[in-house]
C-alpha cells in the first residue's frame, strides 16, 4: 500500500494510487447479473479527468464543496475523486433522506455543487422546496434522453478537454462535511480534515490490510463512514477492487460474492441477521444424517479457530458454507449498531471471522475493532492505533461515558459552535454511549446516555429530528424520546422511540388521536418511526424561554411511568 | 387480453405477500404498513420486491421501494411499470 505518511491529501494519496497500479482493477459495478462497468486504476484516471478539468473551467475553487447524492455506484467515486483533485471539500449526503431533507442540508452546508442520480433528482426537482435550492452547478447521471433537468447538466457530458491541474491540500484542511444526523433544524456536520482520514485509513489497514487482488464488496451506503473508508479510500490506497451492486436483494448479494470471489465486505447488523437467517434455514433443510454431520464439523471448528482464525482450515471443513461465500471470504466487517453477540458467534463458529468494531462518524470511521486474536463476541474490540479510550465517571461496575481522543476525531461541527464545545471536551470526544474496559483492553459498550437510538441498519435517529411530523397533533403538548433514555438500561438492544402525549384538559384520549399519530409516524421513513406512546399526565417542565426541558422531563418520566406502559402504536 | 386493473394489480400483490411471508390474507389490507404487518425489515422487504418482479415479469429498481411501506403505493408503482 501507500506509505500515508508521505501524503497531505486524500486527493494527492488516490491520485499516486491510479499511477502505481495502472492496470489493476479498481472497480466493478453489476446490476443483477449483468456486469455494467470494469475499470482498472488506469481507466478510473482517464475517466476522471476531463470530469475535473470541467469542474476547474466551472470555476470550482479549492475549498470549495461538492455534494454527492448517489447509490453506490462508480460515478461516485470518480466524482469524490475529482472533486478532492481540484481541492473541494466533498459533502457526502445519505441517498435514503427525503428531497426536503436533501435541500435542508445542501443548504445548510453551503455546496456550491452537486452530483446526484436521476430518480434523486426528479425527487428534488418535485420538491415545493425545490426553489430554495442554494447549490449552482447540479450533474445529473443517467437522466433518460430528452428528461427535463431542470437547469442541472448530465454528469455524462460535464466534461472538458486539457490536463486539469491538481490543487494540493494541506493535512488540517477539510476533506469532508459527513452528516451524522440532524434533518430537523440542527443539523450535525461533522467536518473531518484530510489528516483525520489519512490517520484512520493507517491505523485500519495495519489490522485488515488490502493488496493487489483483493475484492471489497461495497454494500453499506459510500456516504456512509465505514463505506467511505473501507469501500473506498482504503482499498483505492492499496491497489485492491471495490465491488458496487446497483441492487442489493438479498439473492444478488449472495451470488456478488460467489462471482467476484469476494475478500471483504463491511455489513450492518441487519443485513448479517439476514445472511445468518438464510444459512439457519439452509440447515434446518438438511437429512438428519447430514445435519449431524454439519454440526460435528463445525464443533471441531470451533475447537480449531479458538485461540485465532484459521479460514483455510475452516474451509477444508465447511466447503459448502465457504463457497457460498465465494470462497475466498477473509473477514466480515461489522459496524454501525449493535450486534447480536449470538450472531457474531455462529459466524465464527464456521470459520467466518467477523470483525466487529464500534465509531461513529464524529471520529471519522472507527474507534475500536476486533483483531482476532482471538475473537471475542462480547466487545466491539480494542482501541485501534493512535486511538485513546477512556471512560468518563466510572460507577462501581467501570462503566462510564466512552471518550475518544486521536488524529481521526472530527475538528468541529460545521457552524456550531455550541454542540462542538459539549462534544469536544479538553481535546476528548464524547461520545454520549456507555462502557467499559476489561482486562484485556476490550471495550464492552453497555447501554447510551444520549437521547437517540441506532436502528439495525446502522441509522442514528435523533428525536428532535422527527418531532416536527406530529406538530399540531390536538394534544396539549408532546414529545419523543428514546426509550433506553427514559428507562436507561444496561443493553444495546430493543431500542425504540416513544412519543410521550400529555392531554388538554378533559381530554380523553380516542380512536381518532390515535389514528392521526398513526398517521403521522408513517410519514417518517419507516426507520425513523416511533414504536409506542405514553400519556403523561403532568405539565411538561419547560424554560424561561418555553423550551421543553428534556432532561428534566425524561427524568420525572423515568422515575414516574413504566416501560412496559408504552402502547405500541 | 386487457391490461390489469390497479385493483387487480394490488389484489395480486396482497395475495403474494400472504403467501410468501406466511400470514393469512384476510390480515393484510392495501393501506397496511407492510414492514409492521408483515414484520420484516427492508431487506426482507427488497426479497417481496423479487417475488413481485418475477410474478409481473417486469424489472424494479431498488429505489423504487425508497420511502413506501404500504401495499397501495406499491402496487401504484408496479401497475406503472407494467
Amino acid at each position: 500500500m501507500l506509505d500515508l505518511r508521505q501524503y497531505a491529501s486524500l486527493g494527492a494519496a488516490l491520485k499516486d494510487a491510479l499511477e502505481r497500479w495502472p492496470d489493476e482493477t479498481c472497480l466493478i459495478e453489476a446490476d443483477r447479473e449483468r456486469e455494467k462497468v470494469r475499470l482498472t486504476y488506469s481507466d478510473f484516471k482517464e475517466m476522471a479527468r476531463p470530469l475535473s478539468r470541467a469542474l476547474a473551467d466551472a470555476d470550482f475553487k479549492p475549498g470549495d464543496r461538492a455534494a454527492i447524492i448517489m447509490t453506490n455506484q462508480s460515478k461516485w467515486l470518480i466524482s469524490a475523486y475529482s472533486i478532492f483533485f481540484c481541492g473541494g471539500v466533498l459533502v457526502p449526503l445519505d441517498y435514503k433522506l427525503t428531497a426536503a431533507e436533501h435541500l435542508q442540508l445542501l443548504a445548510h452546508s453551503k455546496a456550491r455543487f452537486l452530483v446526484v442520480e436521476y430518480y434523486l433528482w426528479r425527487a428534488i426537482t418535485q420538491s415545493p422546496e425545490f426553489p430554495r435550492l442554494t447549490v449552482e452547478i447540479a450533474l445529473v447521471t443517467e437522466a433518460p434522453a430528452g428528461a427535463d433537468l431542470r437547469g442541472a447538466y448530465r454528469w455524462e457530458e460535464f466534461k472538458r478537454k486539457g490536463e486539469p491541474q491538481f490543487v494540493a491540500r494541506q493535512r488540517e484542511d477539510t476533506a469532508c462535511i459527513v452528516y451524522s444526523s440532524g434533518t430537523g433544524g440542527r443539523p450535525k456536520g461533522c467536518v473531518l480534515t484530510h489528516d483525520s482520514y489519512l490517520e484512520q485509513c493507517t491505523a485500519l489497514t495495519a489490522w485488515y490490510p488490502f493488496w493487489p487482488g483483493v475484492r471489497y464488496l461495497s454494500i453499506l451506503p459510500t456516504n456512509h463512514a465505514i463505506d467511505f473508508m473501507v469501500g473506498f479510500i482504503g482499498p483505492f490506497v492499496c491497489g485492491a477492487c471495490v465491488v458496487h451492486l446497483r441492487t442489493l436483494r438479498p439473492e444478488f448479494v449472495r451470488d456478488a460474492f460467489v462471482r467476484y470471489r469476494i475478500t471483504y465486505v463491511s455489513l450492518v447488523p441487519m443485513v448479517l441477521k439476514n445472511l445468518e437467517r438464510g444459512l439457519r434455514a439452509k440447515f434446518d433443510e438438511l437429512k438428519p444424517g447430514k445435519r449431524w454431520m454439519l454440526d460435528r464439523l463445525i464443533g471441531l471448528n470451533k475447537m480449531l479457530t479458538r485461540g485465532r482464525p484459521h479460514v483455510e482450515i475452516s474451509r477444508r471443513l465447511l466447503p459448502q458454507v465457504h463457497k457460498a461465500f465465494g470462497g475466498e471470504l477473509k473477514a466480515l466487517i461489522v459496524g454501525g449498531a449493535f450486534t447480536d453477540p449470538s450472531t457474531l458467534q455462529f459466524f465464527y463458529d464456521l470459520g467466518i471471522p467477523v470483525a466487529c468494531g464500534y465509531g461513529l462518524t464524529e471520529a471519522c470511521t472507527a474507534v475500536t475493532l476486533n483483531d482476532l486474536k482471538p475473537f471475542r463476541a462480547d466487545t466491539v474490540g480494542k482501541p485501534l492505533p493512535g486511538s485513546e479510550v477512556r471512560l468518563l465517571n466510572p460507577d462501581g461496575d467501570g462503566i462510564g461515558e466512552v471518550a475518544v481522543r486521536s488524529r481521526a476525531v472530527m475538528s468541529h461541527y460545521l457552524d456550531d459552535p455550541e454542540q462542538t464545545a459539549q462534544t469536544i471536551v479538553e481535546g476528548w470526544l464524547l461520545t454520549g454511549d456507555q462502557g467499559r474496559l476489561d482486562g484485556q483492553g476490550h471495550l464492552q459498550l453497555v447501554g447510551r446516555k444520549k437521547n437517540m437510538i441506532v436502528t439495525a441498519g446502522g441509522k442514528n435517529i435523533y428525536p428532535e429530528d422527527i418531532e416536527a411530523v406530529f406538530d399540531g397533533l390536538p394534544v396539549k403538548e408532546f414529545c419523543v424520546f428514546a426509550a433506553n433514555y427514559l428507562w436507561p438500561q444496561k443493553t444495546l438492544g430493543s431500542e425504540m422511540l416513544v412519543l410521550v402525549v400529555r392531554l388538554e384538559q378533559n381530554q380523553q384520549f380516542d380512536d381518532r388521536l390515535r389514528e392521526e399519530m398513526v398517521a403521522r409516524n408513517r410519514r417518517l421513513a419507516d426507520f425513523k418511526r416511533v414504536g409506542g406512546y405514553l400519556v403523561w399526565e403532568k405539565d411538561f417542565p419547560r424554560t424561561a424561554a418555553l423550551k421543553i426541558k428534556r432532561g428534566e422531563l425524561a427524568e420525572e418520566i423515568g422515575a414516574g411511568a413504566a416501560r412496559a406502559g408504552v402502547v405500541e402504536i | 387480453m386487457s391490461a390489469p386493473t390497479i385493483d387487480h394489480t394490488l389484489d395480486e400483490i396482497l395475495n403474494l405477500a400472504a403467501a410468501h411471508f406466511k400470514v393469512p390474507r384476510e390480515k393484510l389490507t392495501p393501506d397496511d404498513d407492510f414492514f409492521k404487518t408483515l414484520g420484516i425489515d427492508s431487506l426482507q422487504a427488497l426479497d417481496l420486491l423479487t417475488r413481485l418482479e418475477h410474478h409481473f415479469r417486469i424489472e424494479l429498481p431498488d429505489y423504487e421501494l425508497q420511502g413506501v411501506s404500504d401495499f397501495r403505493t406499491l402496487a401504484n408503482r408496479i401497475h406503472a411499470r407494467l
